[in-house]
């Protein structure tokens, strides 16, 4: 029997969540409920300085006057904030200096997942700082970052340390009122992490975290800063799975890129959390606000790979300021089952010979909502802007949809913009093809998904590419080659 | 008192003139409802994100004129395409002008919408179209509904055709007040039927004029109906054109729209596919300059499989102008084997114009073949370059290479004279001076 399309479809709707388990471990969780008090809790807990705390209220007043935004096209039932334990940190807060420290019962579910600490650590000069449950735990090749000068830490560790820095940058890209769910994160965020890259220096390794959701009923409120020096480079890597739950969680991230004159970020991101059964039960909704600024001749690049979470609203965008300054978006978004996503990029060109690139493919299967949601935007003093956007998009099967808003608003005559976007499916005689060279339907189906990903995989590092290509296995094919 | 309110206590007005009996009455009446519950669309609503009709409503508007004004046939000839014979159906003032138009019941029904409402023998074509392919929510629209009384009214039977093209002209004269006019056209092309139709609204005065106009077009099976659109009004005057098409199996409609002129012009095209192999083109020309402000917002809904849509919109803008195109194409789950396509190319020749450009596609079904493209850009500086070297100057060959671009979309025009017409505007409005028909 040739394996059809609808077979896969069947093995697909029934393939369960491959890291769906919880490790037990004694949390020190805040009741739940959203109020000053909290707010004051979550900051005294964290040891933060005065105007951090203020900082915090600042945001959460302003965020009482907030509504949800609803203009996104996923539908979800509201979370109920006052529902919700806002701080949860694994229990034995210690800072380690070698992984033997470490509880073992952690240890065991990076393991699990396939990314044992110790062996990151010998392995092509990564290092890892891993968050779980909002505090980060681990945080490996400090030492060698430290000798360039590089600080890569957690938001917390920064603020104690750092706090110039912080002070300076942190809520200059997405300010604390800047929307619903910033201005929440801002409000209560409880951990994240911290980069910063000085002056000339080109960070030696990629820099990488893990989050995870584990604590039942908490959700994640990462804030990352990054900043990279007048002519630094930094890659950073971010990726998530998320333990099997029932009910929904919130993850409401907030991003802020920083790049001085003639600094490269590179940000990737393999986003995987627990997308909700095949009855569209459960799952995680990832409300995030990621957002970098360019100045002179700096480029800032994202990269992503959304494979998860039930319902995904996100826009990494760039704010070209500077002169000369670049920003790309690659992005692959899979929605299965009853996910829904509603994603893209923003690209504010205010600078003078600003460029940017947008590639975005999205492939839905099952009965998953998928949305583009872009914007290019050119001011009137940003002369000979290009851009180039691309968003092409994949239909598996009859029930999902395929859905592209480009918003693009150009104020300047030299400006060149070119918008495409195509929608198909796998053509019949693709696999035709294939099956007549001796390749199996499923294979075959496998290849030209690969094929339709490439052009965004290749933009990731080589150690994420191998583990974006896992996930696009996992949400929707049985063997990617 | 502000616009809304106004028009909400003139519709008690109007109401006393009007036959409460009729069924069209009840329509009315649901209407003013929804539009006194909705209001005017603010900036706030995504479908007027860049659209603000904000100081339309601080004027104040006289909603029926009172004063009848006559016009000279040698005053108004220019607005005419009269190169050729065509029916005509002329208001002025949203007064028909019986001197001024030529209207037919000779196997086609070309005549207007009063009389449909009011003889009998046009009751069963109203019972079944009026009111069935426009919105019920959209507030302008059923701000049209409660006020319809007059328009253009055309029934083409099975299998015929009219002699010759039809022009609607709705003329505001408006020496007195700042008018509002709510005309609403009905146009049922029947089984095979086909019609060519011309529209435009000019204003002739200095006043301000506000145009909220709704437009029903039916096609039915086989069916072909050409609509014209020509938008070339003073500075003054401002329009909001709604058009509601649905198309029955086979049927084409082609609606092409000619943006040249008016303050503030807002075009709702929504096209309808209720049957098979239907085939829908919408094709605009946008040249603009000044303060003048263009909003394109079309809607192609693919409800049925094996249809196709074909969406080319060009625009050229200038000096302060605005321009905003907001296309959407929606596939449903059974409308298998579509073919959509969207184009929007845009040249912006002055610093200070903006162009908005939001190409959608919401699509249910897999196996389609669904795409759009949007560029904004400069003229191709290797075809200027190729120009020049053959002694044509820059400004003389900015202008060709544009009027290239803007008149390619004239090539579905049916009509020559109208097409020589228009070439003329396009020609006009870039200054070049073509020495040849296109």
């Amino acid at each position: 029997m040739a394996y059809t399309e609808e077979e896969l479809k069947k093995e697909l709707e029934t393939k369960e969540y491959e890291y769906g388990f919880y490790t037990d471990i004694e949390s020190d969780t805040l009741p739940k409920g959203l109020n000053e008090d909290i707010v004051i809790a979550i900051s005294k807990k964290k040891e933060e300085p005065d105007w951090m705390t203020q900082w915090r209220l600042e945001a959460f007043r302003a965020w009482q006057e907030m509504k949800e935004p609803e203009w996104a096209n996923v539908k979800y039932k509201k979370p109920d904030f006052q529902d919700i334990s806002y701080y949860s940190a694994p229990n034995k807060k210690p800072k380690y200096n070698s992984l033997d420290e470490v509880d073992p019962e952690l240890l065991d579910t990076f393991k699990k997942l396939g990314i044992s600490v110790d062996e990151q650590k010998k392995l092509a000069g990564v290092a890892v700082d891993i968050v779980m449950d909002s505090v980060s735990v681990a945080t490996t090749f400090k030492k060698t970052l430290a000798e360039k000068g590089i600080i890569f830490c957690s938001i917390s560790e920064a603020i104690q340390e750092h706090p110039e820095l912080v002070k300076k940058y942190i809520g200059t890209v997405v300010p604390k009122k800047d929307n619903f769910y910033a201005a929440l994160n801002s409000a209560v965020f409880s951990d994240g992490s911290f980069c910063y890259i000085p002056k000339g220096v080109r960070c030696p390794m990629e820099l990488s975290t893990y989050f995870r959701i584990n604590q039942a009923g908490t959700g994640q409120f990462e804030r990352t800063l990054v900043i990279a020096e007048e002519g630094s480079y930094v890659s950073y890597l971010e990726g998530c799975t998320a333990p099997m739950r029932d009910e929904n969680q919130l993850h409401a991230a907030v991003v802020e890129l920083i790049a001085l004159d003639n600094a490269e970020i590179k940000y990737s991101t393999v986003q995987n959390w627990f997308p909700g059964n095949k009855e569209g039960k459960g799952g995680v909704y990832n409300f995030v606000t990621k957002r970098g600024l360019c100045e002179k001749n700096a480029k800032i690049s994202w990269t992503q790979v959304e494979t998860g979470s039930a319902v995904t609203w996100k826009y990494p965008s760039c704010i070209l300021k500077g002169d000369h300054s670049i920003g790309e978006f690659y992005s692959i978004a899979v929605t299965n089952n009853y996910q829904q996503a509603d994603t893209g990029t923003k690209m504010i060109h205010l600078g003078k010979n600003t460029r940017s690139t947008i590639i975005s493919k999205g492939i839905s299967a099952g009965h998953s909502q998928n949305s583009y949601r872009g914007l290019v935007q050119v001011n009137s003093r940003a002369e000979n802007a290009r851009n180039f956007s691309q968003c092409d998009s994949l239909l598996m099967g009859n029930e999902c949809g395929a859905h592209t808003f480009p918003y693009i608003e150009v104020k300047n005559k030299t400006a060149q913009i070119e918008h495409e976007a195509t929608t198909s499916k796998i053509g019949e005689d693709q696999i035709f093809y294939c099956n007549q060279r001796g390749i199996d339907t499923e294979k075959a189906i496998a290849l030209i998904v690969n094929g339709f990903s490439k052009e965004v995989l290749n933009k990731l590092p080589m150690e994420f590419a191998v583990e974006a290509q896992k996930l696009l296995e996992i949400s929707l094919e049985g063997s990617v080659g | 008192m502000d616009l809304k309110d106004k028009l909400l206590s003139s519709f008690l007005a109007f109401e006393n003139n009007m036959d409460l009996e009729h069924p069209v009455h009840e329509e009315r009446s649901e209407a003013i409802k929804n539009f006194e519950e909705k209001g005017f669309p603010s900036k706030k609503e995504e479908a007027w994100k860049y659209t603000s009709l904000n100081n339309l409503q601080k004027v104040d508007f006289s909603i029926f004129p009172k004063q009848e004004n006559s016009l000279e046939y040698k005053d108004i000839k220019k607005y005419f395409l009269h190169e050729i014979d065509t029916y005509k159906i002329v208001f002025v003032d949203g007064v028909y002008s019986s001197y001024l138009s030529e209207t037919t019941h000779d196997g086609v029904d070309v005549c207007l919408m009063s009389s449909a409402f009011s003889k009998p023998m046009f009751r069963p074509v109203i019972d079944v179209y009026f009111n069935k392919a426009a919105s019920k929510e959209e507030s302008l629209t059923t701000l049209n509904t409660a006020f319809c009384r007059e328009g253009a009214y055309i029934y083409i039977p099975k299998n015929k055709m009219p002699k010759k093209p039809i022009q609607i002209l709705h003329l505001a004269t408006g020496n007195e007040a700042a008018l509002m006019l709510q005309p609403r056209n009905l146009i049922v092309a029947e089984q095979n039927a086909e019609v060519q139709i011309i529209e435009r609204h000019q204003s002739l005065t200095d006043n301000e004029v506000f145009t909220n106009s709704v437009t029903e077009i039916f096609a039915g099976k086989d069916a072909i109906v050409d609509y014209y659109k020509v938008q070339n009004d003073n500075n003054n005057a401002s329009l909001v054109d709604n058009t509601y098409i649905s198309q029955k199996d086979s049927s084409v409609v082609r609606v092409h729209t000619f943006s040249f002129g008016g303050k503030l012009t807002r075009n709702n095209l929504n096209f309808y596919q209720d049957g098979e192999r239907i085939d829908s083109i919408l094709k605009g020309v946008t040249i603009l300059g000044e303060k003048q402000h263009v909003d394109h917002h079309t809607l192609v809904h693919h409800a049925q499989p094996n249809c196709e849509s074909h969406q080319d919109y060009k625009g050229i803008f200038g000096e302060r102008s605005t321009g905003v195109f907001n296309g959407k194409i929606i596939v449903d789950k059974i409308a298998q084997k579509t073919d959509a396509f969207q184009q929007n190319n845009n040249i912006l020749i002055s610093d200070k114009a903006t162009i908005n450009s939001k190409p959608q596609l919401e699509i249910f079904a897999d196996d389609v073949k669904c795409s759009h493209g949007c560029t904004i850009g400069q003229l191709d500086e290797e075809a200027l370059f190729y120009l020049r070297s053959r002694g044509i100057p820059k400004k003389e060959a900015t202008a060709l290479l544009m009027y290239a671009f803007a008149n390619n979309v004239l090539a579905s025009v049916r009509i020559p004279e109208l097409k020589a017409r228009i070439n003329k505007i396009i020609a006009n409005k870039l200054g070049v001076r073509v020495g040849f028909e296109l």
